[in-house]
């Protein structure tokens, strides 16, 4: 595509987004059309792999019901500019998922179904979901623009093989001693680093500067809802992330290039790392052939001294909900759908299969759950996790703090100093840059 | 732009109608309009629509709690204008700067192009055994696929497991940081130059083999020849080229965005990127268009005044 003006994009954006939409709904009978689109994001090992999980679970649906689902598995590098595209034109799918940190921003977009109480009755009541994950589905105030569907969370994963031949006996239990192992397990003459980082990562850095910023006792916007990157807090806690490389020295340079998990997997499952922070990822390291007796997994830890007015957090509330397009053509079967995914039976097995969290209390009876992984996550989500800000510039915030920290990560490694002055210079100017766009 | 250059020959090849003639008058049927009329309203709908569409999108403030009903967005006046060519603010600054580093890159990126296709093809005017070979060989960057090319790239750029790193010997960062600009710049050039090279090959061809005859019979050597018959015979050629790979370079979207992913190193920042971040990723459209209608201007003024100037100074040698 050379590029002419961003209205040829966005055209081409929309007519590949009526093209993928046609046919669906249009089989109309006397009831309503008998088929629903849908758009699954991906949480399996592929594509194809996410479409052999949901397939039969479809065809369930459609057993029961007599309404067909239509399945298209958008990967997560297309799926919310596929959902600008289809709030644009008006054409898009019935059902969709979209990731929970997403929900304030899209809420705005006026586009999707309000969850009232009486739209949550419908899909089993209100009370059945986990509330941090109820949490995390629009802003405050507002009914939900969707509802919770896989739970998810980070946790510190750490390769117990190296701990042991460093004589490290447990998981470390605050950062202090995260840094302190991280440099015990760090021999860059043999490869070997004591923690992996994403730091090319966009969305990545921007998770972990909030999770960092609520310990630091940060808000990234005001109760009105102004942008107030650049306060101190936050200037701490990107600084400590980044000096995890500058400072530190734990992180290997060549992680500021890394942008995608499997790497920062790889090198965990390898050696070359000894600590990952990352969401439950059990089926990605079955993937790379990873021996999980090797690979355990811990809270993040927080700081044995936290900063006043620092809250307890060590992850963000993470997850995929469940929208309807308020275009949908049969809004009760978009319902149906959506209560039939979130029923214990749907929700024990897809989570059990894509190695995420029930968003549902009653799910959790099933074995699977009873692990100590799992357990980890499960605690994790139900006592340290806060919801990433739940306003409607969320995804201006993660693109703009992700991107600038992905500079600085840039400048370490190049040898330039990333000192505080400069972190709030940076984050000064994504203030600006967020409040242009609202 | 393009196509007002390829229609000038054509429009010359078949001469200026007859005045008077009257079997001319009858062979002026709808048929070839009738046939153009598809063509016409593809383009209408494909570039100029489109174009227009983003024209309008740039005086209005098209963020996310307007795009699903477009017609309810409020207008901006020229405020999406003021606010990016203002350079004191954040997004001024970023986009003067990514303006900066794209005018870098079209330069040397052209250059390069425009340099190593003459050479080659001037280098292989003569016919040699395993020509036919090399000038298919020089041709595959052309012919692969841009996705394909440019992520096996990327591949070789990588810092730890990276060709380039293990061929040179260093342990250097090509996607980030100051190399990222090289990086990029060496990728434009090694896609680009065959379409010089093929371009300049054609127009090679068109030189008649009796001006170099005449030449060398009057003691001109091979580098007199290169100034006094290549050259001036290929300007013709040499201008449309150099017009299309500044056009092409200047927009490159696809390099950078396969290179780079949605984020582009600041040292590499181009501004086809810069403004798919500003309206895509901040989902602020009208920001977006206004950028792209000023690069739209700036890209018509340049090939406007550099077909003025082309055109002025071919009827100057031709008078």
């Amino acid at each position: 595509m050379r590029m002419r003006t961003t209205a040829s994009a966005l055209v081409l954006a929309l007519a590949a987004a009526t093209t993928a939409a046609c046919g669906g709904g249009d089989s109309t009978s006397a009831d309503g059309p008998k088929e629903l689109t849908y758009w699954a994001s991906n949480q399996g090992t592929s594509l194809d792999n996410d479409k052999a999980v949901l397939q039969p679970e479809l065809d369930k649906f459609e057993k029961a019901t007599g309404v067909k689902v239509k399945l298209e598995v958008v990967p997560w590098s297309d799926l919310l500019n596929r959902i600008l595209a289809a709030t644009t034109s008006g054409q898009g799918p019935d059902v969709l998922n979209i990731g929970n940190t997403w929900s304030a921003s899209l809420q705005a977009t006026g586009a999707f179904l309000p969850f009232d109480d009486a739209a949550l009755d419908k899909v089993g009541g209100k009370a059945r979901f986990l509330g941090p994950s109820l949490a995390a589905t629009g802003a405050n105030g507002q009914p939900p623009v969707g509802v919770p569907l896989y739970g998810q969370a980070y946790g510190l994963y750490y390769n117990k093989k190296l701990f042991k031949d460093a004589g490290i006996t447990a998981p470390p239990a605050t950062w202090e001693e995260l840094v302190a192992d991280g440099k015990k397990l760090t021999d860059p003459q043999k490869g070997q680093w004591g923690l992996s980082l994403q730091a090319g990562q966009v969305t990545e850095n921007s998770h972990h500067a909030a999770i960092l910023g609520a310990q630091h006792g940060a808000n990234f916007f005001s109760q009105d809802g102004k942008p107030q990157l650049a306060s101190d807090p936050a200037v701490a806690a990107v600084q400590q992330y980044v000096d995890l490389m500058q400072k530190d020295k734990i992180v290997n340079p060549s992680n500021a290039e890394y942008a995608d998990t499997a790497k920062s997997l790889k090198d965990l499952v390898d050696g070359k790392a000894a600590m990952f922070m990352n969401q439950a990822s059990t089926g990605s390291f079955k993937n790379i052939g990873a021996d999980m007796a090797n690979i355990g997994v811990a809270p993040i830890p927080l700081p044995a001294n936290p900063p006043a007015n620092g809250r307890k957090v060590t992850s963000f509330v993470a997850g995929i909900n469940l929208a309807v397009f308020k275009s949908a053509k049969n809004p009760d079967a978009a319902l149906d759908f959506v209560k039939f995914m979130v029923s214990a039976p749907e929700q024990a097995l897809l989570n059990k299969t894509y190695g995420s969290l029930p968003t549902v209390q009653d799910a959790y009876g099933d074995p699977a759950f009873q692990t100590e992984d799992v357990k980890v996550f499960q605690s994790v989500l139900s006592t340290t996790a806060e919801p990433m800000p739940q306003v409607t510039q969320e995804s201006q915030f993660e693109t703009l703090i992700g991107t600038a920290m992905k500079t600085m990560f840039a400048d370490v490694a190049a040898g330039r100093t990333v000192e505080a002055g400069k972190i709030k210079d940076q984050l000064a100017q994504a203030d600006q840059q967020i409040a242009a766009g609202s | 732009m393009t196509t007002a250059v390829r229609g000038a020959p054509a429009a010359k090849a078949a001469g200026a109608p007859r005045p008077g003639s009257p079997r001319r008058k009858r062979r002026r049927p709808a048929l070839p309009y009738l046939l153009l009329l598809p063509a016409l309203l593809l383009e209408l709908l494909i570039h100029v629509v489109p174009m227009l569409v983003g024209v309008v999108m740039s005086f209005v403030k098209l963020t996310q709690y307007y795009i699903r009903n477009w017609s309810a967005a409020p207008g901006a006046g020229l405020d999406n204008y003021k606010f990016v060519l203002d350079f004191d603010t954040a997004t001024g600054k970023a986009l003067a700067h990514s303006f900066g580093i794209t005018v870098e890159y079209t330069v040397l990126s052209v250059g390069l192009c425009w340099l190593f296709g003459t050479s080659a093809a001037v280098l292989m005017q003569r016919s040699f055994r395993g020509r036919g070979l090399l000038r298919t060989l020089f041709l595959v960057p052309y012919a692969l696929p841009m996705y394909a090319a440019v992520i096996t790239w990327s591949f070789m750029f990588q810092r730890d497991t990276g060709l380039v790193n293990s061929l040179l010997g260093t342990h250097s960062f090509w996607l980030i940081g100051d190399n990222s600009f090289w990086s990029l710049l060496i990728v434009s050039v090694w896609r680009n130059w065959p379409f010089a090279f093929l371009i300049v090959m054609a127009g090679l061809q068109n030189i008649p083999g009796e001006l170099y005859e005449a030449a060398s019979i009057d003691g001109a050597g091979w580098w007199t020849q290169f100034r006094a018959i290549t050259q001036p015979m290929l300007r013709p050629v040499n201008q449309v080229l150099l017009l299309v790979l500044f056009l092409w370079t200047f927009n490159d979207f696809n390099t950078p965005y396969v290179l780079f992913g949605k984020s582009a190193p600041r040292e590499a920042s181009l501004i086809s990127i810069h403004i798919y971040q500003s309206s895509f990723v901040t989902w602020n459209f009208g920001l977006g268009s206004a950028m792209s209608v000023l690069l739209l201007l700036f890209l018509m003024v340049v090939s406007a005044a550099y077909l003025a100037v082309a055109s002025r100074r071919r009827r100057r040698a031709s008078v």
